[in-house]
């Protein structure tokens, strides 16, 4: 019985990770038809941001450091929304309506975050804000004039080539300063020192729960909590789930549709940034962080479907209890004890570890998708999608 | 200008051919007759697995380009050719003897997976078919039920992860991360990394990198081919046309798949390894940024797509590796906004009549033909032109 309990927790703790990380992946994807590839490198930001207000809690000294948690969460949350809302206004917004390009467009976005992370020095970003000035400054000065619309392509081409030259060239020629041109994580892993609240556990059960898993367990609460309030509640949550029925209807009806998208991206890329402070309390946080939680996470919105909290919760805590159970080997072990025959119990021993519980939890996917194609809860009525 | 009758339709259809024809051959005899001689060898090894990876890159454009299918998969098939022809190389050993690594393992027979591939042609059939067949399975699991758009394209890159996990995992089965290497074995009695030998998997490359490139051309072209387009421009359509969707896409994602696998093949004999990191997932999406570059729904595209972008990667990652993640990841988004249809669909769209009317082949492209040719028309235009 303890050993069932135990998996079930671990597989809710599992589950809760997974949840947070989708919840804003859902979101954007029921609200924009989007999926967002480097919605996992959003999460790998909040888990850097998290290490940086660590480092700088340190420098305060002892009784500070134990509440860096709670300044990293905001701080998390607008640093993912912040590059969510670039993302957004800057290249899924030219892409609306051709979802397979924005696919792609997201993955360069997310390797280009990737690298970013690894070789961001104060050089860096001391040549992008000149490019940005440069750029955008010179944008500002050409739109001022009567006749902007007939020179816009001709100033991109202008300014583009010409602010990219010489930031690169301002790189190049400081790039022999070490000072200014050490990376500030490199590609090495970093660590978060959880606080000391967090660390160890209790036995409250019979097997050690640690803290860490529990705050996280609370932290999804918390979020899904705000999410629901945020949805159901207030009168940008309304504008949402009216863009999401219908966003032709709701246009019509007033309803600024730009400003949803931009809002909602924001949003969900700022629940990622969450995800990525709760990452950072089960291990070392490092550039390909992202890339381990992302296929799981869309997995999570397959099976959950679009437009509703309650499928993705189910799918989350669905797949993260069988990955474990699988996975732990809990469930053969438990076979065992029921005295199951011989080639079951070999069927489960075969898949019990964590890599060949990802194969099982895939077929079982592919065979839930047989029955309900849509996912949990398909949307209905005339305009969805056949 | 429309008044064109059948005969010269036909006429420059011929032509048109004639020309395509002369430079397939063309350029077949400097890839495989020329450059062979020219370039030193272990240039030639990497041109060879550029065009292994322009056959892969075919197999994409069949089904992104013209079905409207982005696969971010592709790695499992082209793992699965690459896999099958490399255990056929690793058994190429006296009779009763297994593979060294299975000695670390403690394994002593010969696993049954293994037993086909001591014959060379049950080993060809097997990289074709085999990822063919498991192709055709995804597909059909996924498009039975009407699953399309960004939904098929997650599951695919799922299924990836979930090969690759396998694949690691596997050590008794296939050496899990270790991979198999091919280039200590011998194929026909030479050593695979002999240069003789890589010079036939070169020659080989090109010519089924012509033959491939023919059978989709010919895909694409008919009945067939206009299905395909009619499937990625409106599904819904052509069900209510008569027409059952889900066949069609389950056979053009096997053949895709079956591409995949030559590929994987042919990659795997000019790299010596192949091991799970094949399937990563960035390596599969990639395959799509070749098509996507060179310009999908063009066949030739998706070759010129590849070469040119594996050529940058080779050249750019040598000399500043950091840069490269950055030109890529710029790569994706710029295709993508600025340059929907490519290289080659931006040369048929604005580069081609541009440079025709440089060179005044082509009379300007008049909004109204009738008004041109109509002599009054002509006349007013000329008196009240006149008079200002």
């Amino acid at each position: 019985m303890s050993t069932l309990l135990e998996g079930l927790f671990n597989g809710i703790s599992i589950g809760s990770v997974l949840l947070i990380a989708a919840l804003g992946l859902a979101i954007i994807f029921g609200l924009m038809g989007v999926i967002n590839l480097a919605h996992g490198e959003l999460i790998m930001l909040g888990a850097y941001s998290t290490f940086v207000v660590q480092n700088i809690f340190k420098l305060f000294g002892d009784p500070w450091f134990d509440f860096y948690i709670i300044v990293a969460i905001p701080v998390a949350f607008v640093v993912s929304a912040a590059v969510g809302i670039i993302l957004e206004r800057g290249a899924i917004r030219f892409l609306y309506g051709r979802p397979l390009e924005t696919l792609l467009a997201t993955w360069g976005v997310s390797l280009i975050l990737q690298q970013f992370v690894r070789s961001v020095s104060w050089l860096l970003v001391i040549s992008l804000g000149i490019f940005c000035l440069l750029f955008f400054g010179g944008m500002q000065l050409v739109k001022s004039r009567t006749d902007w619309q007939r020179v816009k392509t001709k100033a991109i081409a202008l300014l583009l080539p010409l602010g990219a030259a010489i930031a690169i060239a301002f790189y190049f020629l400081l790039s022999k300063n070490s000072a200014l041109s050490t990376p500030w994580f490199s590609s090495r892993n970093v660590d978060v020192t959880a606080p000391a609240w967090l660390r160890g556990g209790t036995d409250a059960l019979g097997f050690q729960i640690p803290y860490a898993r529990l705050f996280i367990i609370g932290l999804t609460l918390l979020c899904l909590l705000g999410v629901y309030w945020f949805l159901q509640r207030s009168t940008w949550g309304l504008k949402i789930r009216s863009v999401t029925q219908n966003r032709t209807m709701s246009s019509c009806l007033g309803i600024p549709t730009a400003k949803v998208d931009a809002l909602t991206f924001a949003l969900g890329s700022g629940l990622a940034g969450i995800a990525g402070c709760a990452v950072s309390l089960l291990g070392s946080v490092g550039p390909n962080t992202g890339q381990n939680y992302i296929i799981d996470t869309f997995m999570v919105v397959v099976v959950g479907g679009v437009g509703n909290l309650l499928g993705a919760i189910l799918a989350a805590m669905g797949i993260g209890i069988l990955s474990y159970l699988i996975g732990s080997g809990t469930l053969a072990l438990v076979l065992t004890n029921l005295k199951a025959p011989q080639s079951l119990l070999d069927f489960f021993f075969f898949f019990a570890s964590s890599s060949m519980a990802k194969v099982m939890v895939f077929a079982l996917i592919i065979i839930f998708l047989q029955i309900k194609p849509a996912g949990l809860f398909p949307q209905k009525g005339r305009t969805a999608e056949l | 200008m429309n008044s064109e009758t059948g005969i010269q339709t036909k006429k420059r259809k011929r032509k048109n051919k004639v020309i395509e024809t002369s430079v397939i051959i063309a350029l077949f005899i400097i890839l495989a007759v020329i450059l062979p001689v020219v370039i030193p060898a272990f240039r030639l090894r990497l041109v060879g697995r550029f065009l292994s990876l322009a056959i892969v890159a075919l197999g994409i454009d069949l089904i992104w380009g013209y079905t409207g299918l982005l696969s971010l998969g592709h790695g499992i098939f082209f793992a699965l050719g690459g896999y099958a022809l490399a255990m056929h190389l690793n058994l190429q050993i006296p009779e009763g003897k297994i593979p060294e690594f299975f000695t670390l393992y403690g394994v002593e027979k010969l696993p049954w997976i293994w037993q086909p591939f001591y014959s060379f042609p049950v080993t060809i059939l097997a990289l074709i078919i085999i990822p063919g067949i498991v192709a055709g399975l995804i597909g059909y699991l996924v498009f039975r039920n009407r699953i399309k758009g960004v939904y098929f394209s997650i599951l695919t890159q799922a299924a990836l992860l979930v090969f690759y996990n396998f694949f690691n995992g596997q050590q008794e089965l296939i050496n899990g991360t270790n991979g198999l290497k091919t280039d200590t074995e011998k194929i026909f009695g030479v050593l695979a990394s002999s240069p003789n030998a890589q010079r036939g998997f070169y020659v080989t490359t090109v010519i089924l990198l012509g033959l491939v490139y023919l059978l989709c051309r010919w895909l694409t072209s008919g009945r067939f081919g206009r299905l395909l387009m009619a499937i990625r421009d409106d599904e819904t359509r052509v069900r209510f046309s008569g027409y059952n969707p889900t066949g069609y896409k389950v056979l053009v994602f096997g053949i895709s798949g079956a591409i995949a696998g030559i590929a994987g093949a042919l990659y795997t004999v000019q790299t010596g390894i192949i091991n799970p990191s094949i399937m990563q997932v960035a390596f599969s999406i990639e395959m799509v940024i070749w098509v996507a570059v060179g310009g999908r729904g063009t066949l030739i595209g998706a070759i010129l797509g590849t070469m040119l972008v594996r050529l940058a990667q080779t050249s750019l990652s040598e000399s500043f590796p950091e840069i490269w993640l950055f030109f890529q990841g710029a790569l994706f988004l710029t295709v993508v906004t600025v340059l929907p249809d490519g290289i080659v669909g931006w040369f048929k769209d604005y580069g081609s009549p541009k440079l025709r009317s440089l060179i005044r082949r082509d009379q300007p492209l008049v909004t109204y033909p009738s008004l041109v040719e109509d002599p009054e028309v002509q006349q007013e235009r000329d008196e009240i032109g006149g008079r200002r």
